[in-house]
């Protein structure tokens, strides 16, 4: 009896309930999530990611801005058919310069973790512009209006320091080139080309849309899906280096 | 405030929140006219334009108004507010009924791809935000807005606290549901599931939620009854964790304070975790803690029968509370979360199956000794029927947490079968309910203006429902099985696009289901319109209470 009479606390006195309901709530939260911020074993070491490269990241907010995500994971999980029909499965490093994450939740569409290299530039502008031209049982909306929409490299600086402000390492001269590397990444005859791929290792330098002239979202959303999951060399990765 | 008899003065309250909204248009003309990209400049606008607006109704509402602010109690009554409430509910209905159509559209877009017309702001990425956050945030936000405040009231026997706040919030939340919307047409969407709004809207739906929880705080610390009556434990649980919670997903770095694009502060794997941490969550205060609120009021008011046991209320309370907060990981198994954190939230997970189920049988069995009851009121039956749909889904829940059956289910449309049981059958049912129950109390009328239309709604929705999950569930299992089906040969046996295909029809009978499910709203609209206009007055009590406003 004394257990429920105990329990009155709570319902007298409004603070105190508010109190108890914090205490309550606070500790799943607390045990799941802080340890990720330190247990080493979150987050594999590997070589080969670095951060996205201006155009890519153009490229990454439109999949973003478009949704993109709601039909298309970027998570290939452990299981056999998944790594036969995709590829390695993802590792936590391999999304750790993204902000936001997009592991996504549901498969309308196919896994996009690894398609990158896995089509031609030409294969993505026809299916981007109409999915049913190419693959005539999608249900995909068509986004014709990217070839048609410049990208705008005023403000590409700022997003790559505020990336750089959120742990994102970018580095001074890679902010400060930004939409000069915009620009090259778009266009092979760019004199830039050399400097930008020095600037980021393993990044080409496409006329990705196919157009001559500025950089469409065309062009950024290509190259965006050209390199995912395409940075980690699996030949090389040492899955047992990793059990830490 | 006292004052003198005859003088009429503004209060802080209003001086201070009309200053404050000055001072907003001005800087918000700022932001339209630097802006750096369209949508900001539209949200910077109309922002600048609201807060005018604001200060437009401020001030007129002091013109109009008596010297003194209306009293808390008019002969030893409560002077109940309930202008804030009314409000709510009626909102609430608009946006169930535009949430609804959007749902529909996007459910035929998936079956008839045509129906995106190839334009970025009716295309399915667009969309889909846009039908989550209508039915979610604006349809069940408000219904839980305005029976909290109803609820509140009414159980701890006092006028809602504060003035001009108790609007606020109502006006405000509504405000930033505007914001959300139109911003996920423009693709300004930050792209977390659920709290996909950008950085200046979550900034302000936080001065809007702590408002709401002051507002309700407050009113509970005046309250005139001894004890916190259950159903306002498991509102304050739901208000305070999505403070919380919103709080601890939504931390973001905008490009610049005149730009709608931010990045996130978290990355990669600590993002998923924060994400579903949020994304569950919401699922367990939103959309369960909120509407069990409703439920432990409305039930036992309607049936006229005692909560069936108040120990139960309370192992339910605060095991259902504690455990939830655990599930997230659910939504990560096998992904590159750590192992330990998929395991503890399917554990979790799988233990809430008995707080849930403990609630679900507080509620049913409220109706002992009224089972009859049943047969001759359908808005009983739709409460009734929406906490069986409670029960089915909080089974169904920690069995798709388990990770074998989860490597099933993911990424399928099982998933959405599931959330939907949830969705349509408890969250709208529960909340159809609710409004059939409140809208006559509201405005003062004998009862509702037809019985048999909450009949007509509640089949044709219940078969609209019942074809939504079992379309979803038939799809989604034979997706899943497709994706993992080998040939005697050891090949995958089926290409991508060959289990789209099949989805085919599954997609058509959902849309079905979905338009049914409409068509009941509709005809609650209509039922709840002649309840107000032409509904027979309720004989007043001999004291007769104030106009809210």
């Amino acid at each position: 009896m004394s257990f429920w009479t105990r329990h009155h606390i709570f319902e007298k006195n409004s603070i105190v309930l508010i109190v108890g309901i914090l205490a309550v709530i606070a500790i799943g939260g607390l045990v799941e999530i802080t340890p990720l911020f330190y247990l080493k074993s979150t987050i594999e070491v590997v070589d080969g990611v670095r951060p996205y490269t201006p155009l890519e990241l153009t490229g990454r907010n439109i999949y973003v801005r478009e949704g993109c995500y709601l039909c298309h994971s970027q998570m290939i999980r452990p299981l056999r058919d998944e790594v036969e029909r995709y590829g390695h499965f993802s590792l936590a490093a391999e999304s750790m310069y993204d902000h936001p994450f997009q592991w996504g939740s549901k498969r309308t569409g196919p896994d996009l973790a690894r398609v990158g290299a896995k089509y031609s530039d030409d294969w993505h502008v026809t299916h981007l512009t109409n999915p049913r031209a190419i693959v005539p049982q999608s249900v995909m909306p068509g986004y014709p209006f990217l070839a048609q929409t410049e990208v705008d490299t005023d403000t590409i600086a700022d997003h790559l320091r505020t990336n750089r402000t959120v742990g994102v390492p970018y580095s001074d001269d890679q902010i400060a080139n930004a939409a000069a590397d915009l620009r090259a990444q778009a266009d092979p005859d760019n004199p830039g080309v050399d400097a930008f791929t020095k600037r980021y290792p393993k990044a080409v330098a496409r006329n990705f849309d196919g157009k001559p002239g500025v950089p469409t979202e065309m062009d950024a959303l290509i190259a965006y899906l050209q390199m995912l999951g395409t940075l980690v060399d699996f030949k090389l990765y040492n899955e047992k280096a990793n059990l830490r | 405030m006292s004052q003198a008899p005859n003088s009429k003065s503004m209060t802080t309250g209003e001086s201070g929140l009309a200053l404050l909204f000055i001072v907003t248009a001005f800087l918000c003309m700022i932001g339209a006219a630097k802006a750096l990209d369209t949508a900001f400049a539209f949200h910077a606008s109309l922002s600048a334009a609201a807060s005018l607006a604001a200060v437009f109704v401020i001030l007129n509402r002091y013109f109009d108004r008596a010297a003194t602010l209306p009293p808390q109690e008019i002969n030893g009554r409560p002077n109940y507010n309930m202008g804030p409430v009314k409000f709510a509910a009626v909102i609430s209905v608009f946006w169930g009924i535009a949430g609804f159509t959007v749902g529909l559209l996007i459910a035929s877009q998936l079956a008839w791809p045509a129906l995106n017309f190839d334009l970025p702001w009716t295309s399915f990425g667009r969309l889909r935000p846009l039908h989550t956050s209508a039915v979610i945030f604006a349809f069940g936000g408000n219904v839980l807005i305005a029976t909290s405040f109803y609820v509140v009231q009414k159980t701890s026997r006092v006028r809602l606290a504060g003035d001009l706040a108790p609007w606020f919030v109502v006006v405000g939340y509504n405000f930033f549901i505007l914001i959300a919307g139109t911003g996920y047409l423009l693709g300004v969407t930050q792209s977390k599931e659920y709290a996909e709004p950008e950085w200046y809207a979550d900034l302000w739906l936080t001065i809007v939620w702590v408002t709401y929880l002051l507002v309700f705080l407050m009113t509970l610390v005046k309250r005139k009854e001894p004890h916190i009556f259950v159903a306002n434990w498991f509102y304050l649980a739901f208000i305070v964790t999505i403070a919380v919670l919103h709080l601890g997903n939504n931390p973001a770095l905008p490009v610049s304070v005149f730009s709608s694009k931010s990045y996130i502060a978290w990355g990669g794997v600590q993002d998923a975790m924060f994400q579903w941490w949020y994304g569950h969550n919401a699922v367990g205060f939103f959309l369960t803690a909120g509407f069990l609120a409703i439920m432990y009021y409305f039930i036992p008011k309607r049936a006229e029968r005692p909560i069936y046991s108040y120990r139960l209320s309370i192992i339910h309370f605060w095991a259902l509370i504690f455990l939830y907060i655990w599930a997230g990981p659910h939504h990560l198994h096998y992904t590159a979360l750590p192992d330990w954190a998929q395991t503890l939230g399917m554990t979790f997970s799988i233990m809430l199956w008995m707080p849930s189920w403990g609630g679900m049988i507080n509620g049913l069995m409220t109706l002992s000794g009224a089972w009859d009851k049943l047969r001759t009121d359908p808005v009983l039956r739709m409460l009734v029927v929406s906490v069986a749909f409670y029960g089915m889904s909080t089974f169904e829940g920690p069995m798709m947490s388990i990770k074998v059956v989860n490597s099933l289910s993911h990424y399928t449309d099982w998933t959405i079968g599931h959330v939907h049981s949830g969705a349509l059958g408890w969250v709208g049912f529960v909340s159809f309910g609710a409004l059939y129950c409140m809208v006559p109390w509201l405005w003062d009328r004998k009862g509702l203006y037809s019985l048999k239309l909450v009949n007509w709604h509640f089949w044709i929705a219940t078969i609209g429902i019942v074809l939504y999950i079992s379309a979803m569930w038939v799809s989604g299992i034979l997706q899943g099985l497709m994706w993992r089906a080998y040939t005697s040969l050891g090949f995958l046996e089926y290409s991508f696009i060959e289990t789209v295909e099949a989805m085919h029809p599954f997609y058509i009978i959902r849309a079905a289901g979905g338009a049914l499910f409409l068509i009941g709203s509709l005809i609650m609209a209509y039922n709840l319109w002649m309840t107000v206009r032409a509904g027979e007055a309720e004989v007043q009590s001999p004291v007769a209470l104030q106009p809210a406003e």
